[in-house]
């Protein structure tokens, strides 16, 4: 699905990304794990297109096509979604007329004709339910004066009706309660499939009690430093990310 | 970011020029010119005097020089005031159009048959100084309603032209309303009578064709009693290097318990892309809602000319009369833009509503000026004001003059101004969801606007959206 070969970006004159590696194959469901500032969000953002971030070094491979070559929405278009960590609100566009507009590019873009109004309201109908986003929301303008779970669960709602191949979730159980974690994660694991791959960020184990992860990494200083199952998850919950600090030290 | 210049350096998409014969008087401007252009209209003594008297109250005048824009003075005596298409000035069907005319008003998107039919609206074409055709005059006779250019309704309802022409915008107002008054060469005429609901929008196209004139068009609007209209303008002028001068009067009389819903969307050619040529754009649009319970509502999208100064107002006269202003001003490369409105409270428990979203792209400088005065008699008055600025690009500039003047102690008055710049993380946003940089740029656009061009009659909202989505194509920085 994707693979990331010693990737490095930087902000400024910041080097954030110092050869970053990674493969994630259809189907899997990856953890990014780190303390704050080891690269977690450059690395979402490096690979959706941001243009404040300049990639330095290596190569990253999307089902095949050279990723790093790709305009942001090319690469929307051809299957990577983001949920971002804070979803930005536009007022005034109603969040059924942007996803109207973005699920008739992603279609395009696969040759697949475009939905009539039937057929689009009954898709936002199916997927809204996965999250248990009220109805009322999927008219309201994009996350305009949406709570913040709302925002996340909306984030996962776009995710559903945009059916990606790869998603990345950056942070997306930052500021949630726990029952808005739980119907997040519920909305991701209904998602699951063979040909559909996962990248989870997070700073916490306790996502990944709900999304269960095939493989987890822990990113430190730009870089991946430890690579396990699960279960390494909660041993850095255990040991703190002190432990790593000491062991890549 | 070459994509930002391919878009950029788009076109002008009604820069084309028609090529009709026409007849244009010399250029200048003194007695001689008005007296020919009066006769050339077999305008009655009433209304040449009118201009005479206009002209010389013009002469004591200096241009204005307060409106946060820079401009070359236009040559007064380096422009012809009257130009007019030189087959048939007035057609008696519109089969008779030449066809040379007839593909600019296709290019325009004007057609004046079947398709404008099955919409309801009526148009009156005015190009160059001249108006050419006026569509449903019949249907619209049926009910009273009395829609024609001035020209026209000068010889069939003089008593109507003068008794109100003048009364709103008087020709001392300013130097362009002056002018104006001097040299109107056609416009639009409209009459609601009593109690009449118009079944159909009114839609005046303005285009702007032969070189080296300019368009000095007067529109005049009486809706009475108990009566509503909608009305639309549209305007477009082809691409030239040298400056235009668009001077307008428009005058709205609102009697008791009448409405008038007044929308423009102006798109004159504002110049290339480096600032050279387009449209002066200096039109005094004024309303009286002179009657109790009267409703002007004014709303306007503005993305041509190369300068723009012009105020759709409001004088609130009659008590409990309404007047609304809602306005889109966007300003692309180097145009300029002032613009704002006046709410004159006179009459008890008036109220008045200023909605304005100003947008400024490349190197323009987009203003908003606005005057809510509060009369003695405005018992219980209220206004409610809001300006917003949209900044596209670190080169462009907002700027607010709001006047508030309130001289009684029952008035509300509220004021709101925000300004904020385009966000990067709006649009990437839109992008990361695989929408492009125009649609993301247009969608978070035309979104800000919403509120203003939701006042837009549905014809027109459309319309409007595109607008405003290709004048800032490319536009972020």
């Amino acid at each position: 699905m994707i693979e990331i070969k010693e990737l490095r970006a930087s902000i400024g004159e910041k080097e954030i990304l110092k050869g970053l590696n990674l493969v994630v194959k259809p189907g899997e469901v990856h953890a990014i794990m780190g303390p704050n500032g080891s690269g977690k969000s450059t690395l979402a953002s490096v690979l959706a297109g941001r243009e404040e971030y300049e990639v330095t070094g290596g190569e990253v491979h999307f089902n095949g096509k050279n990723l790093l070559e790709m305009a942001p929405e090319e690469r929307a278009r051809e299957g990577l979604f983001l949920a971002f960590q804070y979803p930005v609100e536009i007022p005034g566009v109603s969040n059924m007329n942007f996803l109207k507009a973005a699920v008739g590019e992603v279609r395009k873009h696969r040759g697949e004709e475009a939905l009539s109004a039937k057929d689009f309201l009954a898709l936002v109908k199916e997927k809204s339910a996965l999250v248990e986003l009220d109805g009322q929301l999927a008219h309201r303008a994009v996350n305009e004066g949406f709570s913040g779970g709302e925002k996340k669960r909306n984030e996962v709602f776009q995710m559903a009706m945009l059916e990606p191949k790869l998603a990345i979730l950056d942070e997306t159980d930052s500021g949630l309660d726990i029952d808005a974690l739980r119907i997040v994660a519920q909305g991701v694991n209904a998602m699951r499939s063979p040909e559909r791959s996962f990248i989870v960020i997070t700073h916490y184990q306790r996502l990944l009690d709900y999304i269960v992860p095939d493989v987890v990494h822990v990113l430190y200083k730009g870089k991946i430093v430890k690579t396990g199952t699960k279960e390494l998850a909660l041993e850095l919950e255990e040991k703190g990310y002190d432990w790593i600090k000491e062991t890549v030290a | 970011m070459e994509i930002l210049d391919e878009i950029t350096g788009k076109e002008y998409e009604f820069g084309f020029t028609t090529n009709i014969e026409s007849e244009k008087i010399p250029a200048g401007l003194n007695e001689d010119i008005i007296r020919l252009i009066s006769s050339k209209k077999n305008e009655p003594q009433w209304l040449l005097e009118w201009r005479l008297e206009a002209f010389k109250i013009w002469q004591s005048m200096t241009e204005p020089t307060w409106a946060h824009v820079h401009y070359d003075k236009p040559d007064f005596q380096g422009i012809s005031y009257y130009s007019a298409p030189k087959t048939k000035p007035k057609y008696n069907s519109l089969d008779e159009i030449d066809p040379e005319m007839r593909k600019t008003m296709d290019r325009l998107g004007i057609s004046m048959d079947e398709q404008k039919r099955l919409n309801g609206i009526a148009v009156d074409f005015v190009m160059d100084s001249v108006s050419v055709a006026t569509s449903f005059k019949e249907k619209l006779a049926e009910l009273g309603i009395i829609f024609c250019s001035i020209s026209e309704a000068v010889q069939e309802h003089g008593d109507l032209v003068q008794k109100y022409l003048g009364t709103v915008v008087p020709r001392t107002d300013n130097f362009y309303a002056a002018l104006n008054s001097a040299v109107f060469t056609d416009g639009s005429f409209c009459y609601i009578p009593k109690g009449v609901r118009c079944p159909m929008e009114l839609s005046t196209y303005f285009r702007i064709n032969e070189a080296g004139t300019g368009q000095f068009e007067r529109t005049l609007l009486i809706a009475d009693e108990e009566s509503y209209v909608s009305y639309l303008e549209g305007c477009t002028a082809p691409q030239r290097d040298e400056n235009q001068l668009h001077a307008a009067v428009v005058e709205l009389i609102a009697l008791e318990k009448a409405e008038i819903k007044y929308s423009t969307v102006q798109n004159w050619y504002p110049g290339d892309k480096d600032g050279k040529g387009g449209v002066f754009n200096f039109v005094t649009k004024r309303g009286l809602c002179d009657g109790y319970k009267s409703k002007i509502s004014w709303t306007q999208v503005e993305t041509g000319s190369a300068v723009t100064w012009k105020y759709p107002s409001c004088i609130l006269k009659g008590d409990y009369s309404v007047g609304e202003f809602y306005s889109v001003a966007v300003t692309n490369h180097f145009q300029q833009a002032d613009t704002g409105t006046k709410m004159i409270h006179i009459g008890r428990n008036t109220n008045s509503t200023i909605i304005s979203k100003g947008i400024s792209a490349g190197h323009s400088n987009n203003s908003y000026r606005g005057l809510v005065q509060i009369n003695p008699s405005a018992k219980h008055a209220r206004n409610f004001s809001q300006c917003d600025s949209l900044l596209m690009t670190d080169t462009s500039g907002a700027h607010t003059f709001p006047y508030i003047e309130v001289n009684n102690s029952t008035a509300q008055v509220e004021h709101e101004a925000t300004t904020s710049k385009i966000g990067e993380d709006q649009i990437f946003y839109c992008l990361q969801r695989g929408l492009d940089e125009e649609q993301a740029i247009s969608m978070i656009v035309n979104g800000y606007a919403k509120e203003v061009l939701n006042k837009l009659p549905m014809e027109f909202a459309v319309e409007a959206q595109k607008l405003l989505a290709i004048s800032l194509e490319g536009s972020v920085g």
